[in-house]
């Protein structure tokens, strides 16, 4: 199968998630990349898609029109290049989620999302696996469809070497600005810690932390040693010690670092959901016989406002 | 304008679905079921907007069994002001509802369709973008702020990252995400109110909509069993646990 790959950049450098997503394309065939974006910075982009392994072309298109990513530009972009391709592969972060359906329903095919493994890559058997219910089920899936448009999560891949490949950049064109959207402005979040989503380590706080106040003083220091982002139960946030951005679980963000300390977190299946494909699961909780120590691979029985500074000062 | 909110009848958040013993699917079988959170945030969206004089009707919409009608009942005890249930016993992927979407907006003409960025039962995160791509107009997916002056919305957008808002022309379609609003309860006498309230029976048959599913689920299987570990008596046994397991420096 041909397959082509929405490439995710920023600052002219291709966002690891895009590595991923590479390696589930290899797993279906002949890898090409799209880049889309404005002006030097996609060239960049583009030349460094170039050098991923696996990579034998890269699509270049450059227009003010694609320089953020409006699902509207995008999708009229990809559509008519996907006569040259069995499979459209994106990442399933907030970009490619937006962009992939669109094309999908242009292209009359069933997308696939948040795909975390391929079973069965040939022409009449093309099985995917994804998670459903917040990941209490996974689904094994047949695509009847005759193209596939699939999102990837990227924690379950591998990521390709950014190296060694010497594919050829292609300039291409679309219709460019379709008149429907516009960008206005973005915020991105100042937090010095890291994304959520994409974090190594979380710390996150529960009910227990008692207030605002006693979530910044405890959780913090601990998230900053580490070099942590901070995440929150849904009761934290409904009792407003934080904002619901930070919010871990079914209904917030689901998150699978290679650390999750739970701290003061019973552990409602609501929470759960969001995590509990964490590598490693630490959990402090006064209540011995609370379920977030059925999935924790280390739990510690105590009071958190003792434990938490002695924790952070000796890591 | 009207305003058409889409909603998904799914098993309730506070539930743990359980995965039928014969692998075919995820027991509902007296199972709490309740509107999809994200539906109930785009229902109250739509009714803030009617409530400021941006919208003069909000129209709930349900695609499924014949009980997504109580779904729809709840969108009306909010305050949703008719209803419209396209009926079917059968699963319906999300191309075929934005289909079925697409064709209840061709009758209905809606100046905004607001629904929720996905569903909790089968988290395809797709309907809302589907449905804009059908109707050749833009969409603003995973919103957390919603401003309609004139003939455009600005929508901010929660991206990996941050926010971004963008500038869409309507009729637009937005999908919700959880910062938007805090839903409103329905009252007593609203509940008792929403059932005369109007709820035409429709199915997707009357649309001339093709809802064969395009995927076939071969097996749904229990996610791998996280093991309960073990339990440490001190902070000083849990650094040097961390430390073995490569988890920290």
């Amino acid at each position: 199968m041909n397959t082509l790959v929405l490439v995710e950049h920023a600052d002219g450098a291709v966002k690891d998630a895009s590595l991923a997503t590479v390696t589930a394309a290899a797993q279906l065939g002949t890898v090409h990349a799209l880049v889309a974006g404005d002006g030097p910075e996609a060239k960049q982009a583009a030349d460094a898609a170039a050098t991923i392994a696996g990579v034998e072309k890269v699509l270049l298109a450059s227009d003010p029109a694609y320089a953020r990513m409006l699902a509207e530009n995008v999708a009229a972009l990809i559509v008519p290049l996907m006569v040259n391709y069995d499979v459209l592969l994106c990442d399933a972060s907030s970009n490619g989620k937006n962009v992939a359906p669109r094309v999908a329903a242009l292209l009359d095919v069933m997308q696939l999302s948040d795909v975390i493994a391929i079973e069965g890559a040939t022409d009449d058997k093309r099985t995917f696996v994804r998670p459903i219910y917040a990941g209490n089920a996974i689904a094994t899936v047949e695509s009847s469809d005759a193209k596939l448009v699939l999102t990837v999560r990227a924690t379950t891949f591998e990521k390709a070497a950014g190296q060694g490949g010497s594919a050829t950049v292609e300039t291409v064109s679309g219709p460019g600005d379709s008149g429907l959207s516009s960008f206005v402005g973005a915020e991105e979040s100042k937090s010095e810690r890291p994304e959520l989503t994409s974090a190594g380590i979380i710390v996150s706080g529960g009910r227990a932390l008692k207030d605002a106040a006693t979530f910044e003083q405890y959780i913090v220091p601990l998230a900053d040693k580490l070099g942590a982002a901070v995440g929150a139960s849904r009761a934290a946030v409904d009792a407003g010690y934080i904002s619901n951005d930070y919010q871990v679980g079914q209904t917030g963000k689901i998150v699978a670092p290679a650390l999750y300390i739970a701290i003061g977190i019973s552990g409602a299946i609501q929470h759960l959901a969001g995590m509990k494909d964490s590598k490693v699961i630490v959990a402090i909780n006064k209540d011995p016989d609370a379920p977030i120590f059925q999935v924790a691979d280390i739990g510690l029985v105590g009071d958190l406002f003792a434990i938490v500074p002695e924790l952070t000062a000796k890591l | 304008m009207k305003i058409l909110v889409p909603v998904k009848r799914v098993i309730d958040y506070n539930v743990r679905p359980r995965v039928k013993a014969d692998g075919s699917g995820v027991d509902l079988a007296n199972v709490k079921m309740s509107m999809n959170p994200f539906d109930e945030i785009a229902v109250e969206e739509a009714l803030r907007l009617r409530e400021k004089g941006v919208a003069s009707e909000v129209i709930a919409v349900s695609i499924g069994p014949a009980k997504a009608a109580e779904t729809l009942r709840t969108a009306l005890a909010m305050g949703a002001d008719r209803a419209i249930l396209v009926e079917t016993e059968d699963a319906v992927e999300p191309l075929a509802v934005a289909k079925l979407l697409k064709a209840i907006c061709d009758e209905e003409q809606p100046g905004l369709v607001v629904l929720g960025k996905q569903a909790i039962d089968d988290d395809s995160n797709q309907t809302g973008q589907m449905l804009a791509a059908l109707m050749d107009r833009p969409q603003g997916t995973f919103a957390s702020k919603v401003e309609v002056s004139g003939d455009s919305v600005e929508v901010t957008r929660e991206v990996d990252g941050g926010l971004e808002t963008v500038k869409l022309t309507l009729p637009a379609i937005v999908t919700t995400d959880l910062r938007l609003n805090e839903p409103r309860y329905a009252s007593l006498p609203n509940i008792m109110k929403a059932k005369s309230k109007p709820l035409a029976s429709k199915t997707p048959a009357d649309y001339g909509v093709d809802i064969t599913p395009r995927l076939k689920v071969l097996k749904v299987a229990e996610p791998p069993v996280r093991k309960a570990g073990i339990k440490v008596g001190s902070v000083d046994e849990l650094v040097a646990k961390l430390k073995a397991l490569g988890a920290v420096a």
